[in-house]
């Protein structure tokens, strides 16, 4: 007789069920939260060993490390969700020393009563960030907190990768002559997410830009090994980024207001809402920095890219003692492109 | 963007400037005082003061509703969330204003006080309605411009027999405060400030019209621009100061014809009419008491007032030793002059009221106009910063 035989526990049900305390205790609820949710969609030869850890080759050159932990409201919305937002956002900040990302892991906080189809949906998504990425999630961890003391799923990922011999890219590099270059407009992913928030609805037509760069990334350096500096204006934006940029290299920079793409749906939001598109957070655009030279052989690589379709210069380092970053404004004035205070918000009137 | 690109065209910015300097009288000098926040923001944030002659110099008012707000205020309002265990619900930029013993809101939300930031009044009302075992207390503040919603509220509150929640009214009053200015002896009697002309806020305008302005043109002559907040707005506005000045008229103009008109918005006068009277004096940071400059709620809808409802008492004026705020937000003083700007004094660390929004005039010195402090610390008193 083959008879199929039958499991003794009932399966995951990630149509209906919820996320428990006994998911994150260690036991045998846990093992089939993690054998037929994160296992079943993360599926890959080293993850697939479930050991505490996982075990590879290292490669010749220098290993770089990050970690970012995601904590976003709302979970879902238009371009991705909180899972392709973690793989997309460790990805690229490995990326943005020059490196190929090569693995990531994924830390899971979970709240208790978090709907379990939910959680399904944002690990497929993990899952197909990944997958198109070619960068596999190889070791995770999984913790439940109480109801009431976390805010649905946080997630930590951690990457590594392989920065080619000779590529030296660092925030400390920009000299004064180098040129800023952006990859694309910016604000598309803050104002989405500021259209999802639950009592700021706004219709829009923009989607978050959220998408891993090293493709990019790979194509730039190889035609200009000697970029000094590269970063993802994640949050606080543009004008936040450049000012650590400006602080690190003990630089100035001179903007021009004209040039920074913003889409008009996104000027628009920000202009409804009182806020500066150059503050608000981007999640699939790299600022470069480097010299003229490399500039004229990067920005045709960049614009044949899909990712850096709108690529531009946008201004350039010079010397300033204050370190400030400076515009000439649209209008033909000039002004300070301060660091952010606080967080930015909708003004009162 | 229609509406809004029109109105920052570099091409017309500089046909402005052209008319502008081809307008000045070389031989005088031209103060211009910009008593709405929106103003000065819009000064900063296009380099609106790069293309002015040396001679015509911005002095920003205290149109700032968060900067204006008293220490007191603030006191009373975190007393409400730790004494009372009230929900407070307010506006995102009132969180970080300072409050006695280098305390704020945020502070208070950090140490576990139920603070809740709030885009509008209607979410005040839905925590409310969400929450009914639970005092609820919308801390309002603003000008003309926000006072509308706050009525709205309310008579909402009353229609659906909300009992569990009420407003701690900070409104106050743009016209109230433009004639303090022009009363103190600084811009009086003493004369060691000279301001000669105004922009008169166009938000606010929309809703009292541009009338009530009528009368400070007459009895201070001071001319009086209805300014939009765009930067070819506020050129233009200068443009029409200027030529008044030199002409000598001092009359009420309307330069945001497409919004503002001499009525106003009457509807929303009525409406506020109808929950809102006159407060007999309140305090304003920097410019101390000031007579008829607020408004407080009727007796007919006191059971929303959290005045009334927690007995909140009238806390004293406790301002930073050394902070020149109050110099500043009457022109007799500009934010390089006190020696706490960009030392302890700075957004993120704000001491006074004119650093705590982004609006108030030393935040935007320090936010958009910080490269141009050594020039200005050495420029003489005409000069343009």
């Amino acid at each position: 007789m083959n008879a199929q035989v039958k499991p003794f526990t009932l399966r995951l049900d990630t149509r209906k069920g919820k996320v428990d305390m006994t998911h994150g205790s260690g036991g045998r609820a846990m093992a089939q939260l993690i054998q037929e949710l994160f296992l079943k969609h993360f599926d890959n030869e080293l993850l697939r060993q479930a050991n505490d850890q996982a075990s590879f080759d290292v490669h010749a050159g220098r290993m770089v490390m990050s970690v970012d932990g995601h904590v976003i409201s709302p979970l879902f919305f238009p371009g991705g969700d909180i899972g392709s937002l973690a793989v997309h956002g460790t990805i690229n900040d490995v990326a943005m020393s020059g490196a190929r990302p090569t693995y990531l892991s994924a830390g899971f906080i979970l709240e208790e009563g978090f709907p379990l189809a939910d959680l399904e949906r944002i690990v497929i998504s993990m899952s197909r960030a990944a997958n198109e990425a070619g960068v596999p999630v190889v070791t995770g961890d999984t913790k439940v907190v109480e109801k009431g003391k976390g805010d649905g799923v946080f997630i930590t990922t951690t990457g590594i990768g392989v920065v080619p011999q000779g590529i030296d890219i660092s925030g400390d590099r920009a000299v004064p002559g180098d040129l800023i270059i952006v990859s694309g407009s910016m604000g598309d992913h803050g104002v989405t997410i500021m259209s999802s928030r639950e009592n700021l609805e706004f219709e829009t037509s923009i989607t978050s830009d959220s998408a891993a760069l090293h493709t990019l990334v790979e194509q730039m350096v190889a035609v200009a090994p000697d970029i000094h500096s590269l970063r993802d204006p994640t949050r606080g934006g543009l004008a936040t980024t450049l000012n650590e940029l400006a602080q690190q290299s003990q630089v100035g920079m001179q903007l021009s207001e004209a040039e920074i793409p913003v889409k008009p749906a996104v000027a628009s939001a920000c202009e409804l809402l009182g806020l500066d598109p150059l503050y608000v957070a981007n999640e699939g655009k790299l600022i470069c920095i480097c010299s003229e030279a490399d500039a004229e052989r990067l920005l045709p690589v960049m614009r044949a890219h899909p990712l850096g379709g709108e690529s531009a210069v946008i201004g350039r380092v010079i010397e300033d003692p204050h370190h400030f970053v400076q515009m000439e404004t649209l209008f033909g004035g000039s002004r300070v492109v301060d660091w952010l205070t606080g967080e930015q918000l909708p003004r009162i009137c | 963007m229609k509406y809004v690109d029109e109105f920052r065209q570099h091409k017309l910015a500089k046909q402005l400037a052209a008319a502008i300097r081809d307008e000045v009288d070389t031989g005088r000098s031209y103060h211009l005082m910009e008593f709405c926040g929106g103003h000065t923001h819009a000064i900063f944030r296009y380099g609106v003061q790069d293309l002015m002659p040396g001679n015509v110099r911005f002095i920003h008012g205290p149109g700032c509703p968060v900067c204006v707000l008293p220490v007191g205020r603030i006191d009373n309002a975190i007393h409400l969330v730790e004494a009372e265990d009230v929900i407070l619900c307010t506006y995102g930029d009132l969180l970080r204003v300072p409050a006695s013993g280098r305390n704020s809101l945020i502070k208070v939300k950090a140490a576990g006080g139920d603070v809740r930031m709030v885009y509008s009044t209607q979410d005040a009302l839905n925590i409310a309605r969400e929450n009914p075992d639970r005092q609820v207390v919308f801390l309002a503040i603003g000008f003309e411009t926000t006072t509308p919603p706050s009525a709205v509220a309310l008579q909402q509150a009353r229609r659906e027999g909300l009992k569990n929640f009420s407003l701690f009214c900070n409104h106050v009053l743009t016209p109230a405060a433009i004639q303090n200015i022009l009363e103190s002896p600084e811009v009086r009697e003493i004369g060691s400030v000279a301001i000669h002309g105004f922009f008169g806020p166009s938000h606010v305008s929309s809703v009292i019209g541009s009338r009530p302005y009528e009368f400070f043109a007459e009895e201070f002559q001071r001319p009086v621009v209805i300014a939009g907040f765009e930067p070819l707005d506020v050129m233009q506005s200068v443009l029409m100061l200027i030529r008044q000045l030199n002409q000598g008229r001092y009359e009420v103009e309307n330069e945001y014809t497409r919004v503002v008109t001499r009525e106003g918005n009457q509807k929303a006068q009525r409406l506020v009419a109808e929950v809102f009277e006159l407060r007999r004096s309140f305090e304003w940071r920097g410019l101390g008491l000031v007579p008829y400059s607020a408004l407080k709620i009727k007796a007919d809808y006191q059971e929303y007032d959290a005045e009334q409802r927690f007995q909140i008492p009238v806390s004293p004026a406790k301002e930073v030793k050394g902070c020149e705020c109050p110099a500043i937000l009457r022109g007799a003083k500009r934010p390089t002059d006190c020696k706490l700007f960009g030392v302890v004094c700075t957004p993120d660390n704000p001491m006074g009221s004119c650093m705590v929004s982004s609006e108030g005039a030393c935040a935007a010195y320090w936010s958009y106009g910080r490269f141009r402090q050594p020039e200005a610390k050495s420029a003489s008193t005409e000069v343009a910063i």
